[in-house]
């Protein structure tokens, strides 16, 4: 038999971005628990469309955890509890019943509040316009085996790739530090052929773009790769780090 | 403002590189201070012998380009915590309601208060014994330590010059002095405990910041960084300690114990 729960939520409501928020408590009834945590907020959606209220605002889009629209901070862990797990993808089951669980929007100053729990993440654009691409002349795709590229390496790139963007990692920072999601776009085109050509240029660009947006530094503590729905690694920083550093060294020492 | 260096220590990265680089001069330095304090536990005579070789033997210049050069790593670390920190608060100025670490050591979330703290204490321990003019600790009033100067003495001999002993500033009693003072004691443990927690993250992280970490390296440094941590304190605090339960006593001959009586009686003789 399917169990269901009752839960009391704490939903962080908030009309717009010029205006406070605050937290508005909901109890929900006989919720599934294979029901996923974004069901359970339809359904919560559902009965306040019902009572003629406001629904609760969230992103959302493919919720198979592969576009890194949702973003919410569930009883204080962004995208919850269940490690490598964007919220889409978590079920009602690692929770109990009678549980109050406590939805927040992302909190970090260059992701302002929009509506309720949807931030605005443009910064995340601006960050990838200033260096996420390579250069390269559109037209007819070169053939896939044109330039070997080493098994180890592509799986490195494929990891650093698997960055969605959702934000995360700037969410469980207690700096708003933006230096995983920087650091595993620059990870992903560093280490490939194609983009090894803008490299330095690549590094500087991203990370000075990155502190404009007003995003912290990186204190090493590790809550990002913990969060991380797509397990980016501590290691694309470390990687970060050294291409800035030897990007700097040369622009020191380059000719003039 | 847009040269290339002024770009480096504006960014975050930047920041933290020097952050870094002056955390390792700062750490080497430490392991060093230990390293030399330990040898009052091979007598008066060693640590007094050790003082006079880093005050006197080694040229003046040299001694204050050390302590200016490592006052400035301790400047070029405050001002880059503070700066970043002051920046990261900026970025996230709203916590959350139900806000916990998932994962984060609690060394790595405390590094701005047990810098804070070390801070006072590195202050404290350079009025202590090295300016030597924190009030009621100056250890040359008679009676609290006297006296003071004592011959110099190296591989068992008094050190002479012109046939007069070369005299040295007695560092073993004044050490002993100044933790028989159970507060002072009590401070010297806790601060060097927090030096422990601080390079607990501290080690480790200065490797990740100038990007020589990876998954396995991430493991064996951050065990190396909470060894590196226990050792700095054990060999910090085992001093006090031992002056705290007796173990390491004054000695106002400076090590040369009956050698001076013997001395003494071949003067009267």
């Amino acid at each position: 038999m399917e169990k269901t729960m009752n839960l009391t939520l704490k939903v962080w409501r908030q009309k717009n971005a010029a205006t406070d928020g605050q937290f508005v408590e909901y109890p929900l009834k006989d919720v599934s628990e294979d029901s996923s945590f974004l069901e359970m907020l339809d359904i919560l959606n559902e009965e306040l469309v019902e009572q003629g209220k406001e629904p609760v605002a969230f992103d959302h889009d493919c919720r198979e955890g592969i576009c890194g629209t949702c973003s919410m901070t569930i009883n204080g862990t962004a995208h919850g509890p269940q490690r490598a797990t964007t919220a889409c993808q978590l079920h009602m089951r690692h929770f109990h019943d009678g549980q109050t669980i406590t939805i927040e929007p992302w909190r970090a100053k260059p992701f302002p509040v929009m509506k309720d729990l949807i931030v605005d993440r443009t910064p995340f654009d601006r960050i990838m316009q200033a260096g996420g691409f390579i250069t390269g002349r559109a037209g007819s795709a070169v053939e896939a085996n044109a330039m070997p590229i080493p098994k180890g390496t592509a799986d490195y790139a494929m990891d650093a790739a698997a960055c969605i963007g959702c934000g995360a990692c700037v969410a469980a920072c207690p700096n708003a530090s933006a230096m995983l999601f920087t650091a595993a776009k620059v990870a992903h085109m560093n280490s490939l052929p194609q983009g090894k050509p803008e490299k330095d240029r690549r590094a500087l660009a991203m990370v000075t773009t990155m502190d404009g947006e007003g995003f912290g530094g990186c204190t090493n503590i590790g809550e990002c790769e913990a969060v991380c729905p797509k397990e980016i690694s501590l290691d694309m920083i470390a990687q970060l780090n050294r291409d800035y550093a030897a990007a700097q060294v040369k622009s020191f020492f380059k000719a003039v | 403002m847009s040269s290339p260096f002024c770009n480096f220590i504006r960014s975050t990265i930047g920041r933290k590189i020097l952050m870094a680089l002056t955390g390792l001069v700062l750490v080497l330095f430490v392991m060093g201070h230990m390293l030399g304090n330990l040898q009052i536990f091979l007598g008066a005579e060693v640590i007094n012998a050790y003082a006079y070789q880093l005050h006197y033997e080694l040229p003046t210049a040299a001694l204050w380009g050390i302590r200016l050069f490592l006052l400035a790593c301790v400047a070029v670390h405050i001002w880059a915590a503070v700066s970043l920190t002051l920046d990261n608060k900026r970025a996230r100025p709203d916590s959350y309601a139900a806000e916990k670490p998932v994962q984060a050591t609690y060394a790595s979330r405390t590094m701005r208060i047990s810098g804070v703290i070390l801070l006072a204490f590195i202050i404290f321990h350079i009025a202590h014994y090295t300016a030597r003019v924190v009030p009621g600790m100056q250890y040359e009033e008679p009676g609290v330590l006297s006296p003071t100067e004592v011959p110099l003495v190296k591989g068992g001999e008094m050190v002479l010059k012109d046939g007069q002993p070369v005299m040295t500033f007695n560092v073993n009693d004044m050490m002993v002095a100044g933790f028989q003072v159970w507060w002072v004691s009590a401070f010297y443990i806790i601060a060097t405990g927090l030096l422990c927690m601080h390079l607990a993250h501290g080690v480790s992280s200065m490797f990740q910041t100038v990007g020589l970490r990876n998954k396995i390296w991430r493991k064996r440094l951050d065990l190396v960084a909470l060894a590196y941590g226990w050792v700095v304190f054990i060999g910090f605090a085992v001093i006090p300690l031992a002056v705290l339960t007796g173990l390491l006593q004054m000695d106002p001959t400076g090590g040369l114990g009956e050698e001076v009586a013997a001395i003494t009686e071949t003067i009267q003789k």
